[in-house]
């Protein structure tokens, strides 16, 4: 019963989501464009799709896999649990005893990335615009890829304590060489996959990662790292989706 | 209304599909690492469920809805022609869907209480207020400001790699002056602008900009509306940051 109230009061609140967007874009369309809405029930109905799909969606998430993956977060970056582990005291840890929690990051990055929303939509329309060169499940495993890497890396920034900006420069600079280098065709598209994946599943999930991680090592503050997790998954899908465009190319001369 | 019914069930297949890789990587963690048994079976399982349609409703509307009025517009603007109705759009449209953004309200007073530690702000509810409603403003004007970017770079054919790169080197620069309590909420606003709902539409809008006007093509000028998106929030919180320490 308090489910349903529950999943009835998500629903509400994307509604209040859409509601105002669905209503500007009818207004811009018809008094500034004084265009006729072509197809207007077909258009009400799928965005009560969008917004009920949303809620429910965000829903079940809440229900399952935030409460989940906090914990597993939680339970992997125990310095307890590092300790047994790895068989050191938990006083003498080193950046290579935390493989599990790399591992950790690194699966869910990618299997989070792979269910995000908006990404399926930029992959569909990818799809369609290039005419099926670019494939909806080859960018999305591409971005995933990217974010995968990008995630665990940021878990070594955190327990390595090394600064944040050494990281953000260095993948800035691979990014600016792949672009001279890439088909030009795919640069707008990586530039876009950064936005894309930093959303509703992935963020939640990359934060308690880096909140658990700040909080189990001594010196780290959990504010400021936990945000540095976050920036560095949104920069690897760009050099990710960028090798997979020259990746592309180099098949094609063979 | 039987094609529908087939499109919806696939979305539901593939919604699945989508999802199945995460319930393999908790499976795993939870039977070989953590070994712990884990409470209310039942309830995740239901919850499962609500995932799986709700994606699968999400992306059904995006395909008959979303896509089609974004795209619509779109055309509709660059038959038009007018290039002030086409910047209007395009800020409204990113200034309105930040400014209501929930990811955005939680950050923002994140902030609040950030600025109050570090003695930004006074220690009182108003003041607090006060300045999470000046970041949300700030946000929500920044991505404005980037589809007004995006658009204008479609309508110009400027370069997207000089544009963006050339901000983030803006970015690194204003980050050496900007006092260190913000930096962390700026680079972390970037992530929180582009909603679910958002991107669809933006991209159609873009997509379908670059292919009514003449001598443009859409994959290599549709895209790149979100990257000044996730960009331009930086830059602004950055800012924001600085004159607040000043006055």
């Amino acid at each position: 019963m308090d489910l349903i109230l529950e999943s009835l009061a998500f629903v509400w609140n994307s509604a209040e989501d859409v509601a105002p967007i669905v209503f500007f874009l009818f207004l811009f369309q018809l008094f500034v464009l004084r265009e006729r809405i072509p197809n207007v029930g077909q258009i009400l109905v799928g965005f009560v799709f969008v917004a009920v799909g949303l809620g429910l969606f965000l829903v079940g998430l809440d229900q399952t896999l935030f409460p989940l993956g906090r914990l597993m977060a939680q339970q992997l970056t125990d310095p307890g649990f590092i300790a047994e582990v790895s068989g050191h005291v938990r006083d003498a840890l080193v950046w290579q005893d935390f493989y599990w929690v790399y591992l950790f990051a690194a699966s869910m990055g990618f299997a989070t990335t792979l269910a995000e929303p908006a990404l399926m939509a930029v992959a569909m329309k990818a799809n369609a615009v290039s005419g099926g060169a670019i494939g909806v499940w080859g960018l999305r495993v591409a971005v995933a890829t990217g974010v995968s890497v990008g995630v665990a890396l940021g878990c070594y920034r955190i327990i390595s304590g090394l600064p944040l900006q050494y990281f953000i420069a260095a993948g800035y600079l691979v990014v600016i060489v792949q672009t001279a280098m890439a088909p030009k065709m795919i640069v707008p598209l990586a530039y876009d996959s950064g936005g894309v994946t930093t959303s509703t599943v992935t963020v939640p999930l990359i934060a308690a990662l880096g909140l658990g991680l700040a909080e189990s090592i001594p010196g780290r503050s959990p504010l400021l790292d936990g945000f540095g997790l976050v920036a560095i998954a949104a920069l690897f899908p760009i050099i990710s989706v960028l090798a997979y465009g020259q990746f592309a190319v180099l098949r094609g001369k063979k | 209304m039987k094609d529908s019914l087939i499109a919806l069930s696939k979305d539901a297949l593939s919604s699945v599909r989508d999802l199945t890789p995460i319930v393999v990587v908790i499976a795993v963690f939870q039977v070989f690492v953590i070994r712990q048994p884990v409470d209310g079976f039942l309830s995740l399982a239901f919850g499962a469920l609500l995932v799986v349609a709700g994606l699968a409703f999400f992306i059904f509307g995006l395909r008959i809805a979303l896509f089609p009025i974004g795209e619509e517009i779109a055309h509709a603007l660059a038959k038009k022609g007018s290039a002030f109705w086409l910047f209007t759009f395009a800020f409204i449209l990113g200034f309105g869907t930040t400014i209501a953004e929930p990811a955005l309200l939680a950050v923002a007073q994140e902030a609040a209480r950030v600025a109050v530690k570090a003695g930004v702000i006074e220690n009182n509810e108003e003041a607090k207020a006060a300045y999470a409603l000046g970041l949300r403003l700030v946000v929500a004007l920044s991505v404005g400001v980037a589809l007004l970017l995006g658009v204008f770079r479609i309508l110009t054919n400027w370069s997207l790699p000089i544009m963006i790169i050339g901000g983030y080197i803006l970015v690194v620069l204003v980050t050496a002056v900007a006092p260190p309590e913000i930096v962390g909420i700026a680079y972390d606003s970037g992530g929180v602008t582009t909603s679910t709902v958002t991107v669809p539409l933006v991209t159609a809008l873009g997509v379908g900009l670059a292919g009514s006007l003449k001598g443009r093509n859409p994959m290599l000028d549709g895209f790149g509306l979100i990257a000044f998106a996730s960009l331009t929030p930086i830059l602004f919180v950055l800012g924001y940051g600085i004159i607040t320490r000043w006055t």
